[in-house]
């Protein structure tokens, strides 16, 4: 037998691609998850279509996962994809833009036919040299008929046994990958563990696409990537929005307030509300609302009611939430709100990312209506934004707009599990003396009022959405009216005490500072790094804290000679820095196609700005 | 009397009270801080939402714990309330635009919940705080600001509502009969799970006189109908007159005439899982059938808050995860040992 050809590479991505109902989701979950444990590090991207089921075998309905791995650091999902395996023409068609020049595409043989064909538009029987892939190396399986025949004596009906096809391409793709397939035993047997006809099924079809890319070597390259030196210690897999749930969770028991979640199912923010439904056992209240509306006044009424109360949502949801933010601006309650942003506006794209509410959740209100807004940058890091979120409401009797997006919630990477002793304490701000209690009296320091809750003896008194004095009565006064405008105002500045100074990656000074903010952080990182890797003097400052900004953001703008704001969107918070900070020159890279950054494109940019 | 002693004085604020002289909502606050300083509930554990109109500035009058909220959302955030500590005792004062209009969705879905909130509408059939525009229960062809030739749209019966959603308790008074009401809130207080009640209020700078032909002492024994439960539906001069049910429809009938016997007729049943005369009754109105008043349903059933409180406890007897440093090392996780490089697995 001739030996296959082994390549090492520090990092490969592939992309899964099929319709939306061939499990493309699930296999990319699977194989990033073998990765993991293996000892890679990851980065993963789903790409998914909004409809369900749409249909079938078109460009429009086509799923994909892409997942980067590697031996060394991975901060982003890759630009490009170096493997993908197409279940069919058109995922050939949607995902060839995201192929690196002379990848390997593994598609199946026979689901390349007339009818497929045509449904996704080509014109020709040749969709390879129609889509100009000439020097690719394309690996034509018969997976339906494989899949078919190591199932055809289960007595499965022909539906069922299609629905195991991805299992086959799981199976190859970890053969040529090096991947050990315990994992996804264990995942098919725990998953399916009531109907045992389909674990036999899946377990058959995963070990014939193993054994076929061992029996045909020679086809197929195979690929060595080591485990990537990592910090010791105990690792998980996580996305986004799981770890935004257990931050809050954290923050919960961190504080002795119980959580509540009061929130509307909406994209790609559901997975939110659905990891803390699960957490009845850590006395999680969670509350699926009627609507948006209903998610954040409920969570409004908890936190009155003294919980540490949390809505999730994503951008058009958002937007319905407004009015009652500002009930909590006024009454001075502690929330956290999580805005999972999406393509907008109004419907927009919901399964894609982008970075384009930040100016709504700035400013996005009736009246002087400050809040903080705070953003996280990696999916992982989701966990200790949440957490930070929950503490600053209830430290400072203020909501916070915890800012993440479609590409962090969805997207996962290894964790390094922290230990809850290795926290913060959180100390929200109880009212302690009963009987002569004024909601709306002050701490002098970080100007928040104290929380006192019904049900508790001596501190009866009544807040809303009225000006009000200190004694939470209304009041009609003009100065009184500017007074609290300011308090509110500076009473969020005063956050800036509690965050840490802005970090600069590289040199603290130099010819360009990129500048980003949020859940593109994978991407800048990796374009500096690149970059200094080929002698460029550039740094990067990448921001968590957007209000209040970290004390020393001027500082460490004025160290630079030019500095690139790149964002996911047309130039909000470039926007807003020039608005804060006037007096530099703040040169923009935005891209809004509902995706997330390459490291090739903002490599141009830095280096067309250098030469300018 | 109860171990608190309080009087009604207990619960009323410093505030001076700016609702229009002459206005049905004085009455109602009385009724309703009377209700409270019987009710053997400790002043602390009363809690009291509201969202946006006339009444909705009860709270800035009581001295219990109170959040004057946003436009139509007073029964979310009470639902919040009450949901996060199901010991207090979480009254929602609402209007007829705030909870029917604005406040619709969650109006209808707060009775579907049927969470543990006392619900007092103040339906006054017309828009107040914003100077005299129809409401959704004014009258077809009403004219006001913003119906200047007469509405064209057919109004809301809260109590319509209420059986559609499912509820469970639906009661209802009149705002000058603080002895009814005090009774119709002390039951609504009592029920375990949503109960409503519609207190017909006058308005005197918009709507004067909205219930007089209902209210008017003069034929007020014609014109009301008080249900008491397990007793007949008599009504009218020295009760001579009595609902019947006559071919699946309520009919008034004069108890003497036509062979009508006192056993004839309908008893009320308000814990009558079965809503058709519930329903039947509050459609009553004038001049055909006198208006029923009082304690129309009350049905025990399950309350989302007390359901969720148990749910948790069910859950947590047999729980594996106990704490946050559970949860983070449960699942799929793996060592990475100190030698710069995975070791791949470990359990």
């Amino acid at each position: 037998m001739k030996e296959a050809k082994v390549i090492e590479m520090d990092e490969v991505a592939i992309r899964f691609s099929g319709d939306s109902g061939d499990g493309m989701q699930l296999t990319g979950t699977l194989f990033s998850d073998a990765s993991a444990l293996l000892g890679n590090d990851i980065s993963t991207f789903p790409d998914y279509p909004a409809e369900i089921r749409a249909p079938q075998g078109t460009v429009g309905g086509v799923s994909g996962f892409q997942v980067q791995f590697g031996q060394k650091e991975v901060n982003t999902p890759g630009d490009y994809a170096h493997v993908l395996v197409a279940m069919n023409p058109a995922a050939v068609k949607a995902n060839a833009k995201f192929m690196k020049p002379g990848g390997t595409i593994i598609y199946d043989k026979d689901a390349f036919n007339e009818k497929n064909f045509r449904k996704a538009n080509f014109t020709t029987d040749d969709p390879f040299t129609e889509l100009n892939l000439i020097d690719y190396v394309k690996i034509g399986v018969p997976i339906t008929e494989l899949t078919q025949e190591s199932l055809k004596d289960l007595g499965l009906d022909n539906k069922s046994i299609l629905r195991s096809k991805n299992m086959f391409a799981l199976g190859l793709v970890c053969w040529m990958f090096n991947r050990p397939l315990d994992y996804i035993e264990e995942f098919i047997t725990s998953k399916f563990s009531s109907k045992p006809t389909v674990v036999q099924a899946n377990m058959r079809v995963l070990h014939a696409g193993y054994n076929y890319g061992m029996n045909l070597q020679h086809m197929t390259p195979r690929y060595m990537i080591n485990p990537a030196p990592i910090e010791p210690g105990l690792y998980r897999n996580i996305n986004g929005n799981q770890a935004t749930a257990w931050g809050l969770l954290a923050a919960s028991e961190k504080s002795g307030r119980p959580l509540f979640i009061g929130s509307y199912p909406i994209t790609p923010a559901t997975e939110i509300l659905q990891t803390l439904a699960e957490r009845k056992d850590l006395g999680v209240k969670s509350f699926q609302a009627e609507d948006e509306i209903a998610g954040i006044t409920t969570a409004l009424g908890a936190s009155f009611a003294g919980h540490l109360a949390v809505t999730s949502t994503s951008g058009p949801g958002f937007a319905l939430k407004s009015e009652a933010i500002g009930l909590g601006v006024m009454a001075e309650l502690p929330l956290v709100v999580v805005n999972v942003q999406r393509g907008g506006p109004s419907t927009g794209l919901p399964t894609k990312t982008e970075q384009s509410d930040l100016l709504q959740a700035l400013y996005g209100r009736n009246g002087e209506s400050p809040v903080a807004v705070i953003a996280a940058s990696t999916p992982s890091d989701c966990f200790w934004y949440a957490f930070t979120a929950a503490r600053i409401a209830m430290e400072r009797m203020v909501p916070v707009v915890l800012l993440t997006d479609g590409f962090l919630g969805n997207g996962s990477e290894p964790w390094k599990i922290p230990s809850m002793a290795d926290l913060p304490d959180i100390h929200p701000r109880i009212a302690k003396n009963p009987g002569n209690y004024k909601p709306y009296e002050r701490d002098g320091n970080t100007l928040s009022r104290s929380w006192a809750f019904p049900g508790s003896e001596g501190f009866a008194h009544r807040i809303g959405g009225l000006e009000k004095n200190i004694t939470g009565n209304v009041s009609h006064d003009p100065d009184n009216h500017q007074k609290n405008c300011e308090i509110r105002e500076a009473k969020v500045q005063r956050i800036v005490d509690m965050i840490p100074d802005l970090d600069v990656y590289g040199d603290p000074e130099g010819d360009v500072l990129l500048v980003g903010w949020g859940g593109t952080f994978g991407h800048m990182i990796s374009t500096v790094r690149e970059l200094r890797r080929k002698g460029k003097n550039v740094s990067l400052a990448h921001f968590n804290y957007i209000k209040p900004l970290p004390a020393n953001t001027g500082e460490v703008f004025r160290r630079f000679k030019k500095i690139l704001v790149c964002e996911i969107n047309l130039g909000q918070f470039v926007a807003y820095l020039r608005d804060k900070l006037p007096g530099f020159t703040y040169y923009q890279y935005n891209k809004v196609k509902g995706l997330p950054f390459t490291v090739q494109e903002l490599e141009d940019a830095v280096t067309k700005l250098l030469e300018a | 009397m109860n171990e608190f002693n309080y009087t009604v004085k207990d619960f009323k604020s410093e505030n001076e009270v700016r609702w229009c002289p002459g206005c049905g909502d004085y009455a109602i606050m009385n009724a309703i801080q009377r209700v409270m300083a019987e009710m053997g509930i400790a002043h602390k554990d009363f809690a009291v939402i509201s969202g946006i109109g006339c009444s909705s500035r009860f709270p800035y009058y009581m001295s219990t714990y109170g959040f004057h909220t946003i436009h139509g959302r007073a029964t979310a955030v009470a639902s919040g309330v009450r949901c996060a500590n199901p010991d207090l005792n979480v009254w929602v004062i609402t209007g007829d635009g705030d909870s029917m209009a604005i406040g619709g969705n969650h109006f209808i879905h707060l009775v579907r919940r049927n969470i543990n909130l006392n619900v007092i509408i103040f339906n006054n059939k017309i828009y107040g705080l914003t100077k005299g525009q129809y409401s959704p229960t004014t009258e077809k062809g009403f004219k006001s600001k913003t119906s200047p030739f007469g509405t064209i749209e057919e109004p809301f019966n809260s109590g319509q509502l209420v059986i559609g959603a499912g509820g469970t308790f639906f009661a209802r008074s009149i705002d000058g009969n603080i002895k009814l009401s005090q009774e119709v809130f002390g039951e609504a207080a009592l029920h375990e799970g949503t109960s409503i009640v519609e207190v017909l209020q006058n308005c005197m700078i918009y709507n004067h006189g909205v219930h007089d032909l209902i209210t008017d002492p003069a034929y007020r024994a014609e014109r009301q109908l008080m249900l008491k439960q397990g007793e007949p539906m008599r009504f009218g001069e020295d009760n001579r007159k009595g609902i019947v049910l006559e071919k699946g429809k309520l009919k008034v009938v004069t108890v003497g005439e036509n062979g009508i016997t006192p056993e004839d007729i309908l008893v009320h049943d308000a814990s009558d899982p079965d809503p058709s005369i519930h329903l039947a009754l509050i459609r009553m109105h004038l001049p055909e059938f006198p208006v029923a008043l009082g304690v129309i349903r009350k049905v025990a059933a399950p309350t989302y808050d007390r359901e969720m409180k148990e749910q948790i406890l069910r859950i947590q007897e047999n729980r594996k995860i106990k704490n946050m440093d559970d949860l983070l090392r449960s699942g799929n996780t793996w060592e990475v040992k100190d030698n710069g490089f995975s070791n791949g697995r470990e359990k």
